[in-house]
């Protein structure tokens, strides 16, 4: 990776408001291709409203994003041949995974963004059948999206946008409402992609996870970066994680003395 | 209200719980063996609304009875409840049409068959007729409706109406709006459930209806807000305007075999009913 090569996302200077309300201020970036990387906030710190832009959901009101060289606006995104490549190349797992389960069966899930990006027959039934199998929900297959538990939903949700493949993966708070078996395997999985040329941008609070998903982690607050390093250098600096909401003071007692320190929840390993 | 406030929000919470099990009961009976789940969902859909059309086309009081039990047959065939109908359809219609075909019975002109007590109101033998012709025939074509949806998963019935022509977008609001109805449920019956745990002693009337008006209003508000979000991931995932289905239904044998027994069915009650 170079200076020179040309970024996935290329964001300069945007700013983003909810009806006057500001949520994105004055914020750069640039991610390049292959990278992942970790948004990591405390709630209302930006991060959704970040990965909407980067994946062309919404346009700030100040500012320009660029995605692999090229403007990311409403107006190429008109462009029917532009919406195409880019849908292809860029996916975006929501939060809630109700709202991106909205077809009838899990099948029909799985197979909604090939059949929009105009797959073959043959392909769709071949990768949604790959992608079942891969996220371990072939037996869902026929279910409702209202007969799925929480963690069967956001398995979906996630399968309904691996089976594009897509060359960068947008995954918004993606371990949240997982179980501890279901939050690892994902967290495999995208250590998996390490090294394959996928670019992964992946927003959360959870601080035992960024060093497994993560080459390089954003800090976020007030809708801008506030920080930015490598897992080791930010996880280091509990100053910064507390200035963040990211960890909290931690208030005991010592016999008669009580005082307080930053406290996080390491991995089992770390301790 | 003479509920308790307590049977106030529990009831209201059972009738979401009743939706879910509704739901679930349904998906049963679709998932079981049965002659009318053997066959190719658009075989289903085209016979049952055959059958259904020729009822509506039939004037003959007979030949409705005949396709009531044709209906009835098919229901049992497909290892379908008949009480579970009874309780679903017939007493439901029975109530509502029952109501509105009644005035037919004593002002429709004809011969008196009988005087009716008190009222002192004659009842005639077309009026009978007229209200018996209407009753019947939405007895029939409700049976029929409710057997095909009992036994067709609602997927199944969304694909065949695509692979029937029937415009992409509106197989897509249907298909959406029975998602959502679902979610909606589910977050009212949070909304009742976290109310039902912070209750204690009694709710007058108005607080009961403001509670209700509440809840409506902020499921409206979710609505709104969840119909935006469920837009950008739509967009997210190649969302154009156009809608795609993919349609992997194969006619067998047995399939022509169902289609054709249905034409002759409806085609015989057509012919004989004019």
């Amino acid at each position: 990776m170079t200076e020179t090569s040309t970024p996935a996302f290329e964001v300069n200077d945007i700013t983003f408001d909810y009806e006057g309300i500001p949520a994105i201020r004055g914020l750069s970036l640039r991610i390049e291709k292959g990278e992942r990387v970790a948004l990591l906030g405390a709630n209302g710190s930006g991060k959704s409203t970040l990965l909407r832009i980067l994946d062309g959901l919404c346009f700030p009101t100040t500012g320009s994003v660029s995605f692999a060289g090229n403007p990311l606006t409403p107006e190429s995104l008109r462009r029917n041949g532009y919406a195409l490549t880019f849908r292809r190349q860029a996916a975006l797992v929501f939060q809630n995974p109700d709202v991106q389960l909205f077809n009838p069966t899990v099948f029909d899930e799985i197979a909604y963004g090939p059949l929009q990006l105009r797959w073959s027959k043959e392909d769709i039934l071949r990768r949604v059948g790959e992608t079942l199998a891969l996220m371990g929900i072939s037996h869902l297959k026929e279910r409702p999206s209202y007969r799925l538990s929480g963690g069967e939903k956001k398995r979906v949700a996630l399968a309904s946008v691996l089976v594009l493949n897509p060359e960068v993966l947008l995954l918004d708070e993606p371990t949240v409402t997982l179980d501890p078996r279901s939050q690892s395997q994902l967290v495999d999985l995208i250590q998996q992609w390490k090294g394959t040329g996928k670019t992964v941008v992946t927003a959360t609070h959870q601080l035992d996870i960024v060093e497994d998903i993560a080459d390089r982690i954003l800090v976020m607050e007030a809708g801008t970066v506030i920080a930015a390093g490598t897992p080791s250098e930010i996880l280091a600096d509990h100053a910064l994680l507390l200035r963040a909401n990211l960890v909290h003071a931690h208030r005991h007692a010592h016999g008669n003395i009580v005082h307080s320190h930053p406290h996080r929840h390491p991995h089992s390993h770390d301790v | 209200m003479s509920m308790s406030e307590e049977s106030f929000i529990e009831s209201t919470l059972r009738g979401f719980a009743r939706a879910f099990s509704k739901a679930l009961i349904s998906e049963q009976a679709a998932s079981q063996p049965g002659l009318l789940q053997s066959f190719d969902p658009r075989v289903r859909l085209v016979g049952v609304m055959g059958l259904a059309i020729s009822t509506v086309l039939c004037r003959k009081l007979a030949v409705i009875a005949a396709l009531m039990v044709l209906a009835i047959l098919l229901a049992i065939a497909s290892r379908l409840s008949v009480w579970s109908l009874a309780r679903r359809v017939w007493f439901a219609v029975l109530g509502f049409t029952g109501l509105i075909a009644l005035p037919a019975v004593f002002i429709t002109p004809g011969s008196r068959i009988v005087l009716a007590p008190v009222l002192h109101l004659s009842i005639s033998a077309s009026g009978v007729r007229t209200a018996a012709l209407l009753v019947l025939r939405v007895e029939t074509t409700a049976t029929l409706t409710t057997v095909l949806v009992l036994c067709t998963p609602w997927a199944h019935i969304l694909r065949a109406l695509r692979s029937l022509r029937m415009p992409a977008e509106i197989v897509t609001m249907l298909a959406m709006t029975h998602r959502y109805v679902f979610l909606l449920i589910e977050t009212a019956n949070q909304m009742f459930e976290s109310r039902l745990s912070r209750t204690v002693g009694k709710l007058t009337g108005p607080e009961k209806r403001r509670m209700t008006a509440r809840t409506a209003g902020v499921l409206l508000s979710k609505s709104v807000e969840l119909s935006h979000e469920v837009y950008l991931a739509m967009l997210s995932r190649g969302f154009d305007g156009e809608v795609r289905v993919l349609n992997d239904f194969r006619l067998k044998a047995h399939d022509y075999l169902g289609l054709t027994g249905f034409a002759c069915a409806a085609g015989l009650a057509i012919w004989m009913g004019r």
